[in-house]
């Protein structure tokens, strides 16, 4: 049998479906807020955390890219019977001699030095400090900046003066540098000449007090022997800038241009390495809140659930009226499903605001670059949908089912 | 077919033929035995009985809402029997306008959203249902209304706002279920009386109401008890004046 047309149900427009869907949330817009309130908290916490994560750790990147990727350090390790390994004097000059080097400075640990705020400081209170003698391009190349005061020149290298790493300026308590301030060091007072900002790439600076070696040798006895005349002490670690190119080929020959004679006992890397491992660490680490933002999720989807069937049983006489109106059971459904869809991406897109939000503000805290993963937004406002669509079907399978005289009738 | 059409060809506004409904239970209930009659269009009659004869049902079995256990029924002239579910429901959006003694409005939308929603399953595109809805508005009486929302109007204002909805599509046939049910005389009558401008105007209603007096001020009256129809009472004067009240009883 052919239908007539004006037996062919009309097909809801985009925008009426949009306004018969929205009807009920604005009916209650209380009761939709909270009830879309779990998913909000849910996106929240997952865009948060993705967010936080791939912000800080684009910090990390940056200051990572900032400080450069060629610096190599070597370090003296232990040598095979156990004893403290020696690096030799020349070392810094044969390395600065290779053809992708640009630049070598050093410091070399003075044995069993401490440093102290005052002689009265009981000597086991050492806060894990040690005292390197530095050469004078140590800042530079090993990227920290100078805090307070100034960094050693010729002049005050050869004098008791020390300028003190981020961490050891801290642990002394010296928050800025003034004329005449002094340290105890190994026995003796030291002027401070200034501090310095942390080395990122560079941490063991941070907590050392740093002499020139021509004042290491002459106040702290940190000396050796060179061609039967006594010099400045032993490098017990070299930081090398190369060319960025040449990072390679400089790391797997500068254990054995250090120490010739023992290139075992050199401990080679690269700091940016392990801070980049760091970083890509950082990403993955925050699992513990993931896994609670989806619990949050799942809570909110039994919220638009629970709500969406309560509202179906209030809402029997609109539904029969809707029916005599001429609406199909299709239409029915669908207006039901519309709507906990719509809910749920209401908190979906509510807790990603809300989570770039929190990002933004705690990123440009730290300084950090503001990063909201697509994954993290996409996902967020996808979820949603789904969660809606899952927890919206059963209500409203429920609300096409009714019969529209039983739902007439109920009111 | 055996559809009765009139003078100028046209088919009846309802058709009912030998309609039964018996609600499944223990034991069942025969809610309607047997209804037949006739609405022609322009009509406006009167369907009373008793609370629990059969009306509500005879009114959802006329308006679709409802598949009667047994019998024929046309409206303008389509057999409801032969067709699906999706096809009434189209039937209903274009053809048939209601009327509930509860109104059924939404209490969060204005007067005028309220009668538009009488077009929205017809497929009528929201301005030109906007537009529509504010000349029915007009014809009850209520322009000045119509961006109030229900919960600030009168029972009396209510009803007529569901009347303008029932209305706004120009069914071929509204159905009224005890439209004055839940307002006090007063406002009743005054609904009764905007029921039968409306029907001068062309419109064809069929009001079931328990209310004898009511009944009698309409040009016809079909008598129900038990779920049969016991007398069609069609007064003097169907189409012609007088027939609003009986001899005896007080306007
Ligand atoms: N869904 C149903 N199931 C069983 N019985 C019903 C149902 N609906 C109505 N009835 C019965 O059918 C009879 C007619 O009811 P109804 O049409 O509501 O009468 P009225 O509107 O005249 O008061 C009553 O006895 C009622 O109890
Ligand atoms: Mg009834």
């Amino acid at each position: 049998m052919r239908i007539p047309s004006h037996l062919v149900p009309a097909r809801l427009r985009a925008g009426d479906q949009a306004r018969v869907a929205s009807a009920g949330l604005r009916a209650r817009p209380l009761r939709a807020g909270l009830s879309a309130l779990g998913i909000a908290i849910g996106t929240t916490a997952i865009v948060a955390v993705l967010g936080l994560s791939s912000s800080s750790q684009a910090g990390l990147l940056a200051e990572i890219d900032r400080l450069g990727t060629n610096l190599l350090t070597a370090k003296t390790g232990q040598s095979f019977t156990q004893e403290e390994a020696v690096m030799p004097v020349a070392a810094p000059a044969r390395v600065s001699r290779l053809g992708s080097v640009e630049e070598v400075a050093h410091t070399g640990t003075v044995s069993d030095a401490k440093v102290y705020r005052s002689p009265l400081i009981p000597p086991i209170n050492t806060n894990g400090l040690k005292v390197q003698a530095a050469s004078l391009n140590l800042p530079r190349v090993a990227g920290a900046g100078v805090a307070h005061g100034r960094w050693l020149n010729e002049a005050t290298a050869t004098q008791p003066a020390v300028v003190l790493g981020a961490a050891a300026a801290e642990r002394l308590g010296i928050s800025r540098v003034h004329p005449g301030q002094r340290v105890w060091l190994d026995g003796q007072w030291f002027y401070v000449a200034g501090t310095l900002t942390p080395a990122t790439l560079a941490p063991d600076i941070d907590t050392s007090a740093l002499v020139g070696y021509p004042a290491a040798r002459r106040y702290l006895g940190h000396t050796s022997m060179a061609r039967g005349k006594l010099a400045d002490g032993p490098p017990s670690t070299l930081y090398v800038r190369s060319k960025t190119d040449a990072v390679g080929e400089v790391q797997s020959v500068l254990a054995q241009t250090a120490n010739p004679e023992a290139p075992n006992e050199v401990d080679v890397s690269q700091p940016s390495d392990a801070l980049t491992a760091r970083a890509a660490a950082k990403g993955a680490f925050n699992s513990l809140f993931l896994g609670l933002g989806v619990v949050a999720l799942l809570v909110g989807a039994v919220g638009v659930a629970n709500i969406m069937i309560i509202s179906v049983l209030e809402r029997r006489s609109e539904i029969g009226l809707r029916r005599a109106l001429g609406a199909t059971r299709g239409q029915i459904r669908t207006q039901f499903l519309s709507e906990a869809i719509m809910l749920a991406v209401l908190g979906g897109v509510a807790g990603v605001a809300a989570g770039a939000v929190a990002t933004a503000v705690y990123a440009s805290v730290k300084g950090w670059a503001v990063v909201v993963p697509a994954e993290a937004w996409v996902g967020g406002v996808g979820s949603a949908v789904v969660i809606g669509a899952v927890a919206g079907l059963m209500p409203a399978l429920r609300a096409a089912r009714l019969s529209p005289t039983e739902a007439l009738r109920a009111a | 077919m055996n559809t009765t059409h009139d003078q100028h060809g046209q088919a009846p506004a309802l058709e009912l033929e030998g309609v039964t409904k018996i609600y499944g239970g223990q034991p069942p209930v025969p809610a309607l035995r047997g209804v037949s009659f006739t609405v022609r269009h322009g009509e406006l009659v009167a369907i009373v009985g008793p609370s629990g004869s059969g009306k509500t049902t005879l009114l959802h079995v006329m308006g679709t809402l409802e598949r009667p256990t047994d019998g024929l029924i046309r409206i303008d002239g389509v057999d409801a029997a032969g067709l699906g579910d999706r096809q009434l429901a189209a039937l209903r959006a274009r053809s048939i306008g209601f009327i509930f003694q509860q109104f059924f409005l939404a209490e969060h939308s204005t007067a005028l959203e309220n009668v538009a929603n009488g077009l929205l399953y017809a497929g009528v595109e929201v301005g030109e249902r906007r537009r529509r809805a504010a000349d029915a508005l007009d014809r009850v009486g209520l322009a000045h209304r119509s961006d109030f929302r229900p919960t600030k109007m009168s029972g009396g204002e209510r009803q007529r706002v569901a009347i303008a909805r029932a209305l706004v599509g120009r069914p071929a046939i509204v159905l009224a279920d005890e439209p004055t049910g839940n307002l006090d005389s007063t406002t009743g009558a005054s609904i009764l009386e905007l029921l039968r401008e409306l029907n001068a105007d062309g419109a064809t209603i069929i009001m079931i109401t328990h209310d004898g007096d009511l009944a009698a001020r309409l040009p016809r009256q079909l008598h129900v008890l038990d779920g049969r129809i016991i007398s069609d009472d069609s007064g003097a004067s169907f189409a012609g004046s007088g027939a609003y009240s009986r001899p005896g009883k007080a306007e």
